[in-house]
């Protein structure tokens, strides 16, 4: 990075990977108060009207047979139920929708996110951490209104031999903290990840010899960010889905 | 100077992206090799799949956001 | 140098955004971004709660429905099919043995009007041939008097010619004994 900041200054080389992350008012500047609209509200009201395009439009028809857009809503719908209830049991269908908003607002925002100069809300890690805690405390305060003391069983492993629990129970802890940090690290990490290495790689196009590397490599960075986009809405609601698990049945 | 050791100390960070790489391709690896053995139980595990290759790749993103850290707060 | 550049760097992201190196970090901002993703996430919440999900929920259902009922009309009109099966070669075997019962039935009366036709044709024929028999035998007879006549009446002539009386018992019994020879 030194050597190219140094490019920069001598070639015009332009490398400020960060900058598409900068959230600015939508309208004139000043300062950002908590209610300023800035780039983020305008790509989160537009992930909104996505979902309102997708699931409400698309399934305006209520057709037997379904039509594009309306598969898509079906499929994603069926998606996210049989993993809610594949992996929190039957009893865990009730937080569907919850788990539903996460997964539908990640998505939407992430796919949004590959637009050309978009800006991408989850990839700052207040978005995710607000999530991330959200789920957090969601599920612990669950888990002890369900099953009442019961649920520190979690952190007692029953199965390992005696001498061992209370060192199991404080790594189970440790670990049990720790979950609204990874949780929300990870989906932020992978997309500010995949975006600034993107915008790098752009940066390269400006000198003519790389140029066409440079353009090949954004175009796989491109399809793998695709990927990536899913799979890290897909992970963290699966992870979502693992919690809410832990706090209704915490035997298992 | 001091941004200098912060520079190498990003790269060192980097190293943690491979670790995770190593991590994220063991257990895919390792679950293809299950799913040949047992091609019918595949199905129903890949959850368990991206569960793990999410937290093994949760650490390489520690070690991504600390050279990030380094290059840009530091 | 790299410390100039990176103090220059950092001194024009100060100034053009004052913001720290890292976006994400700027703790500013913070509030600004919950702010609007709690107002996203309820905004979601709510359109999926009260619109989307229940309305996908009902398509799906009423596909299942759908699909159930389809199939039970399904199952009724192949349990039908069969039965119409079922019915046709009954239909089939019916006529099979209905026909069959005819043939037998053409073929014993027209045996039994053979057989009759045969009877009386034999009947006739038996009728005819003794008719004939008689005839013949009438013929034989006459013939055989006729002759016997002409051989006695030859014989007296003969005898007469040749100059002797004709004894007419005599030639009689030379001629039936010839006769009979």
């Amino acid at each position: 990075m030194a050597s190219e900041a140094t490019g920069a200054e001598e070639g015009g080389l332009v490398f400020h990977p960060m900058d598409q992350f900068i959230i600015k008012p939508l309208f004139g500047g000043g300062d950002i108060a908590w209610y300023t609209p800035t780039n983020a509200t305008l790509w989160m009201a537009l992930s909104i009207l996505a979902v309102v395009a997708l699931l409400v439009l698309g399934s305006s028809k209520r057709a037997i047979v379904p039509g594009r857009s309306q598969s898509i809503a079906e499929l994603s719908y069926g998606f996210i139920y049989k993993m809610v209830e594949d992996i929190c049991g039957k009893d865990g269908a009730k937080y569907f929708p919850y788990i539903m908003t996460l997964f539908m607002f990640i998505v939407v925002a992430n796919f949004l996110a590959l637009i050309p100069m978009s800006f991408s809300p989850t990839s700052h890690f207040a978005v995710t951490a607000v999530m991330a805690l959200a789920v957090f405390f969601a599920v612990t305060i669950l888990g002890f209104v369900k099953n009442g003391t019961a649920f520190l069983g979690l952190f007692w492993v029953s199965s390992a031999p005696l001498a061992l629990r209370p060192i199991l129970a404080i790594i189970e802890l440790i670990s049990y903290f720790v979950r609204p940090v990874s949780h929300s690290i990870r989906l932020a990490g992978n997309i500010m990840a995949g975006h600034a290495v993107i915008k790098v790689f752009a940066g390269f196009a400006a000198i003519a010899v790389l140029s066409p590397v440079s353009v090949l490599a954004i175009v796989a960075m491109y399809g793998l960010e695709v990927l990536v986009s899913f799979i890290q809405a897909y992970v963290f609601t699966i992870l979502t889905c693992v919690y809410l698990k832990d706090a209704l049945h915490p035997s298992h | 100077m001091e941004g200098d050791l912060a520079h190498i100390g990003a790269g060192l960070a980097a190293i943690g992206s491979g670790a995770a790489a190593i991590g994220v391709g063991n257990v895919a690896g390792n679950f293809l090799a299950g799913a040949l053995r047992n091609p019918s139980a595949a199905a129903s595990q890949t959850a368990t799949l991206f569960i793990g290759i999410a937290f093994a790749e949760a650490l390489g993103i520690f070690a991504f956001l600390v050279a990030l850290l380094l290059m840009f707060a530091v | 140098m790299a410390t100039d550049t990176i103090a220059a760097s950092e001194a024009g992201y100060a100034a053009a955004e004052s913001a720290p190196g890292m976006p994400q970090l700027d703790f500013a901002t913070y509030p600004n971004q919950i702010f609007w993703l709690l107002v996203t996430l309820i905004a979601i919440y709510l359109v999926l709660s009260r619109v989307a999900l229940p309305r996908i929920a009902g398509i799906l259902s009423e596909r299942q429905w759908t699909i159930t009922n389809d199939i039970a009309a399904a199952e009724d009109l192949k349990a039908k099919a069969v039965e119409a099966e079922a019915a046709y070669n009954q239909a089939l075997a019916d006529a099979r043995a209905e026909a069959q019962r005819i043939v037998a039935e053409a073929k014993t009366e027209i045996q039994a009007d053979l057989d009759d036709a045969i009877a009386k044709a034999d009947a006739e024929i038996a009728a005819k041939s003794a008719e004939s028999e008689k005839a013949i035998a009438e013929i034989r007879a006459g013939a055989l008097e006729s002759i016997e006549a002409v051989a006695k009446d030859t014989a007296a002539e003969i005898v007469g010619l040749l100059g002797g009386q004709s004894d007419s018992a005599a030639i009689d019994k030379a001629v039936a004994d010839r006769m009979k020879g």
